[in-house]
């Protein structure tokens, strides 16, 4: 794994940083959409040496931030039942729902595992045919092609006591959002190069063309986020706006068919809420009848009691409305000890990024 | 449930039954055959209630500790050579020379003998390394399920013979901050070992004694005013803790702390940061600057490690945070972590 000091490159870093001042001009608002990018660019400081007038906005791209708090709730209340095993990711077990966390399930007696993946989980369900696993599948196009895997394999071998509760969200659906969002201040797009490497650019054509802005896919190494702003950058001075791959050694525009072919077998596209920013339109993806068997909501019967997130700031944060610093509760009431919204949770939250980061300092605490 | 191994091992006799911490016949046997025989000393009576130590000296440093790690066995070292160099290091990072150990082990019914063995043999050979003798001790055995195989609880005493101060409240301005060597891979390599981790290149703990490199320092009359072993939180929590300590900022530069490849590799995909994984063997020694050119050639010579390393210094100013810079010419603050690190979604 040599390329890691390679993408990390200061020298390249200094150049990229060197072109960006030469060739910025205007104020420029540039949204990064994945958690993984502000993850970055907090832990590198990146910030701190781009032109004045360049402002990263922080989009919604935190997996465990916008699941909604009513799937929460869901998995919790599911966790509490007899003879069920939760399986969950790690980020997950510490986001408050409306009453707990899961955490706080699991040392009320929950059997809640801390799992890598769904595949675990179809192991763990083999392994204890006595009793349910659940499996609780969040997140982008990045982690819904291997929770359809599972369910797929589930099927093919005729696993019955294993199943997914689907909060799984695409990310395209949420930047059209944003860009419709009468506040929006969004000039250009970096997308989350993940996803794209499973959906291909496809996706983003539409909405670069209908909302006038350049899109860079771009990876989230310190040195792929300053090339993605460069190229970002470079077109807004031109007036230009197109879709274009900083990501290259990783997305090709087409995608990965095969992971598009399964998630396209298992899951039908649904509007969903997403915490904080409200229901978005197509942007969900539940499990098809075909697969009900494997559907926790459907075999659990779960009842989603819908509620909205108490704090809208958390919505102005995950649409790049407010920094994190500019929220009240930041570092107050809300810090990554005792979370009120979820972004000052996992360490792809905006917030938590912020805090743990450098902002606490500037904050004053 | 991952428990104690229990599949090539069922006969009975060679697994912990409750009677092992009984009391009675079972419980002096394996006191006898194996506790008392692999931990022999001048000073260990395993018939006495009690120890009696002679400390020829006015000031000692006591310091206790328990380990629960699973998986009991992982590359690099096991529960045992944790319990015992854990204490050992405690002791040495207030500048003692540890002498005694004890060990408490509660013992889960069931558990192979076999690996009761291995674990006493390493601490054994861990506590023969750090100098130090295991003078007193305990067993319980709980009844299958309530434990995790075998918790270890060390406490150990040392002589403290010099007449430093070697505490954060000893820090100064201008104090060079020494590492000695790469971070990251006790956490890690037990973190694979527990998720039964596919990687590339195997990891090993760097789980050793600091009790020789330490002695040395003080030998050679370096002053040290500040040391602490980067366990449970990594690099980051220990500097974090002494500059809030210390009431005095620290800068750091990342690019002068190793962390080997494989290790980098695996934070990447997790999404860690090897600045808070913990290690078992690592230390950071704050030292004025007239000493570090020689800490660094001795801790070059070590045995525990080689590629010491100049990793920052104590700042002018008020605010007790820790600064890293970065290759890229910025800075971030190493905070306290809020609980452990968790792996991350995409």
């Amino acid at each position: 794994m040599k390329h890691l000091a390679e993408y990390r490159n200061p020298e390249f870093g200094k150049s990229l940083y060197r072109k960006i001042h030469e060739i910025s001009t205007k104020p420029w608002n540039i949204m990064e959409v994945c958690g993984g990018q502000t993850h970055t660019i907090l832990r590198y400081g990146l910030m701190q040496k781009l032109p004045e007038q360049i402002t990263l906005l922080h989009g919604p791209g935190c997996p465990v931030c916008v699941t909604p708090i009513e799937y929460i709730d869901g998995i919790i209340s599911l966790s509490q039942r007899p003879n069920i095993i939760v399986g969950t990711f790690g980020d997950m077990l510490r986001v408050p729902g409306s009453e707990e966390n899961l955490l706080a399930s699991k040392s009320a007696g929950g059997d809640i595992r801390l799992l890598y993946s769904p595949l675990d989980a179809l192991q763990i369900a083999r392994d204890n045919r006595d009793k349910e696993v659940v499996f609780f599948g969040i997140g982008f196009e990045t982690t819904a092609p291997v929770t359809a895997s599972a369910i797929l394999q589930a099927s093919r071998e005729n696993l019955n006591n294993f199943s997914i509760l689907s909060a799984h969200v695409m990310i395209p659906p949420a930047m059209a959002a944003i860009l419709e969002n009468p506040h929006t201040k969004v000039d250009a797009f970096l997308a989350p190069g993940h996803v794209c490497t499973v959906t291909g650019t496809a996706p983003y054509q539409e909405l670069c063309a209908g909302g006038k802005v350049p899109i860079v896919v771009t990876g989230f190494e310190p040195v792929d986020i300053l090339q993605g702003i460069l190229m970002a950058v470079e077109q807004l001075e031109e007036g230009r706006h197109e879709v274009t791959i900083q990501y290259s050694r990783a997305v090709r525009p087409e995608g990965n068919p095969q992971a598009l072919k399964i998630m396209n077998e298992v899951y039908e596209v649904v509007d969903r809420h997403w915490r904080g920013l409200g229901t978005i339109l197509g942007s969900g993806m539940a499990i098809r009848k075909k697969y009900e068997k494997y559907d926790a909501a459907n075999k659990f019967d779960v009842r989603f009691k819908y509620r909205d997130s108490l704090v809208n700031h958390c919505g102005r944060v995950l649409n790049g409305e407010i920094k994190p610093i500019e929220c009240p509760l930041y570092g107050k009431e809300c810090t990554p000890e005792k979370p009120v919204g979820a972004p000052m949770v996992s360490s792809e939250g905006a917030c938590a990024a912020y805090y743990h980061n450098s902002e606490r300092v500037k904050a004053g605490k | 449930m991952r428990g104690i191994g229990t599949g090539e091992n069922s006969d009975r006799k060679h697994l912990i039954q409750l009677a092992h911490g009984g009391g009675g016949r079972m419980m002096r046997k394996l006191i006898d055959e194996l506790f008392a025989k692999a931990f022999a000393s001048d000073v260990s009576d395993a018939e006495s209630d009690a120890a009696i130590l002679n400390v020829p000296h006015k000031k000692i440093a006591y310091t206790t500790d328990s380990y629960v790690v699973d998986p009991l066995i992982f590359p690099g070292g096991d529960i045992g050579t944790l319990a015992v160099n854990g204490t050992v290091n405690d002791l040495s990072m207030r500048g003692a020379r540890p002498l005694y150990l004890s060990a408490g082990f509660i013992l889960e019914e069931g558990l192979p003998l076999e690996i009761l063995e291995q674990i006493v043999q390493s601490m054994k050979q861990a506590a023969e390394t750090a100098g130090v003798k295991i003078v007193t001790g305990d067993t319980k055995v709980v009844d299958r399920g309530h434990g995790h195989g075998i918790f270890i609880n060390t406490s150990g005493i040392g002589i403290i013979e010099h007449d430093l101060n070697i505490a954060p409240s000893s820090v100064q301005e201008g104090d060079v901050i020494i590492l000695n060597g790469d971070v990251g891979r006790h956490g890690i390599a037990v973190m694979a070992k527990r998720e039964e981790l596919a990687l590339e290149t195997a990891i090993e703990s760097d789980c050793a004694s600091l009790a020789e490199d330490v002695q040395r320092l003080l030998a050679a009359g370096i002053e040290i005013h500040c040391m602490r072993d980067l366990t449970r939180g990594g690099l980051a929590t220990a500097l974090a803790e002494i500059a809030q300590s210390s009431r005095k900022p620290i800068e750091i530069e990342e690019t002068a702390v190793p962390i080997l490849e494989p290790v980098m590799s695996v934070c990447e995909i997790l999404g860690f940061d090897p600045f808070y994984v913990a290690n078992e063997g690592r230390f950071i020694a704050f030292v004025p600057e007239k000493d570090s050119p020689a800490v660094l050639d001795m801790l070059k010579r070590s045995s525990v490690c080689e590629t010491p390393s100049i990793i920052g210094r104590v700042v002018p100013g008020k605010s007790p945070f820790v600064t890293l810079r970065t290759a890229l010419g910025t800075t971030r603050v190493l905070d306290l972590l809020s609980g452990e690190q968790l792996p991350r979604i995409c």
